[in-house]
């Protein structure tokens, strides 16, 4: 499907989505409550088939959080990036690690660096940072430590 | 090492005996010749077949995304040479096209064969690497002599034109840093000739060698629909039978103009991915002859402003590297550092498709699974 005729798909299954202009692909903007049932949409209808995830991601805005998926499909080949804000204080979104398996992995990173929590995750623990780093989130911008420098 | 300790002090695992009173848990690595790196993994055993592989991550953990944060679009380069090692050049071929796409810089046709060369020597080296490397996990020492013998030509290679060995950090924004050096062709040919001829002897050595197959074929398979679902790219996933090459199906540089074939295999066990990575070697070679007597004259750096600035956006470029797709996001909010960086590594998805591959498997197919897996530790940290 070219750009517009995923617009109009999406459309029709959410019609309250905000696309995003510019960017290489097209960015939809979702409430995080919408994110499961849309997901697994995107997953599954036949013409849309969105089976490969490359990328899965968080942004800190400072004011809030935005989560970011990288979404393709292995038989059209067309790509879309979800993006859903959250709050930057309880920032709570349903995995999809059971629609996309690779989703587990990404998600603890996320989880551990970010704060996110993922609800209905399998198995939400630190997977890269050392016991003792829950509740602290480093790739956070606010984020500081004077014993581990991460910045330069 | 504290996750060990974390594992001793648990009392329901001093036992070593797991739930059932059955399983067994051991702790491969993080110091393990056969995990390639600080790979920490956390096996359940009943008897020799493994019921479960747990992957401890972050002994090499830099946090290089946070680092990149405060470093400027020319520096941050750099450091991700330091990612996968072994594909350092596409590590940086990916970073500098994606700044290149920001600030729409086209770069001249001379850096662009220059760029190419350099990944599929690379992406030679790294196999060569891994070759030698699974065929001793699975008890043979001798390859990995060999594979050495090749690829040091091809390090001496690197050295000359780029400086070092192995992080090169040759790629930049607008182009490569320097002109190849004058021996540059000389070299790569004597190296193509001489690899030609050995390439044989590897197939003859290993491939062909019953007791390397009767190790990997039926060993760790892994479906087209899992590999697609567990996110995995490059050589482990097309032999599967996933359709994954980046160079092919979104080629960047010169890829579109040169001839070669995309390696898919269907069996999805250890020994398809191994004759992926055999057969990808056959096709890199193709490609350097194919470029390397025709490289165009001309710049190999176009002119970029000493300090860039990227405009306010999203941008998402990738590659092809020896491991599989490697994919870098920038947001920039239109200064010289990025807001966020975001890199996508192959290594890290491909590892999340070990516990699945695993299961049922005896723990001593285990290193040939990860052998054909082609991890690298630093890659899957970041």
């Amino acid at each position: 499907m070219t750009r517009d005729e995923l617009k109009i798909k999406i459309t029709e299954l959410l019609p309250l989505a905000i696309f995003e202009e510019g960017g290489e692909w097209l960015n939809v903007m979702i409430e995080p409550a919408e994110w499961l049932p849309f997901a697994q949409q995107l997953h599954d209808l036949t013409d849309l088939k969105f089976d490969y995830m490359f990328c899965l991601t968080c942004v800190d805005w400072k004011t809030h959080l935005s989560m970011l998926y990288h979404l393709t499909s292995t038989t059209f080949r067309h790509t879309i990036v979800v993006k859903s804000k959250l709050d930057r204080n309880q920032p709570e979104i349903e995995t999809v690690s059971h629609i996309w398996r690779t989703a587990e992995f990404h998600e603890r990173e996320v989880y551990e660096m970010f704060g996110v929590k993922f609800l209905h995750h399998p198995d939400l623990r630190l997977l890269i940072l050392p016991e003792g780093w829950e509740g602290k989130n480093p790739m956070r911008k606010d984020f500081e430590d004077p014993v581990n420098m991460i910045k330069l | 090492m504290y996750r060990q300790s974390e594992i001793v002090n648990d009392p329901s695992k001093t036992s070593l005996l797991g739930d059932e009173g059955t399983d067994m848990i051991i702790n491969v690595g993080p110091q393990h010749p056969s995990t390639h790196g600080v790979l920490h993994l956390v096996i359940t055993l009943n008897g020799e077949a493994v019921k479960k592989v747990e992957p401890h991550l972050g002994y090499i953990h830099r946090s290089i995304e946070k680092m990149c944060e405060s470093l400027t679009f020319r520096q941050f380069i750099y450091v991700t040479s330091k990612m996968d090692y072994l594909s350092s050049h596409m590590n940086n071929h990916c970073c500098a096209m994606c700044v290149e796409k920001g600030l729409q810089i086209e770069i001249p046709p001379r850096a662009q064969v220059i760029r190419v060369l350099m990944d599929e020597l690379t992406r030679l080296a790294s196999h060569q690497l891994w070759w030698g490397a699974l065929a001793m996990d699975v008890g043979a020492l001798t390859p990995f002599f060999l594979a050495f013998r090749e690829r040091e030509m091809i390090n001496d290679i690197m050295e000359e034109t780029c400086g070092t060995r192995l992080t090169m950090n040759y790629m930049v924004p607008g182009g490569v840093m320097a002109d190849l050096h004058p021996n540059f062709q000389k070299r790569v040919h004597a190296f193509i000739d001489h690899f030609k001829r050995k390439i044989d002897e590897y197939d003859e050595l290993v491939t062909d060698n019953i007791i390397f197959q009767n190790r990997t074929k039926g060993i760790g398979y892994i479906s087209k629909e899992d590999a697609i679902s567990y996110g995995m790219s490059g050589p482990a996933a097309r032999g599967s039978g996933v359709q994954c090459d980046i160079r092919k199906l979104y080629p960047y540089e010169v890829y579109d103009k040169v001839q070669f074939e995309e390696v898919i295999e269907t069996a999805g066990d250890c020994f398809a991915r191994y004759l992926v990575r055999m057969k990808e070697m056959k096709q890199s070679i193709s490609i350097v002859e194919q470029l390397i007597d025709n490289i165009p004259e001309g710049d190999f750096q176009a002119k970029t402003k000493a300090v860039l600035k990227l405009p306010k956006g999203e941008y998402y470029s990738r590659v092809e590297t020896a491991r599989g797709e490697f994919g870098v996001y920038i947001v920039s909010e239109g200064g010289t550092t990025p807001y966020r960086i975001k890199f996508r590594s192959p290594g890290f998805s491909n590892l999340s498709a070990l516990d699945h591959m695993t299961r049922g498997q005896k723990i001593g197919d285990m290193v040939a699974i990860m052998g054909t897996l082609d991890l690298v530790i630093p890659d899957i940290d970041r």
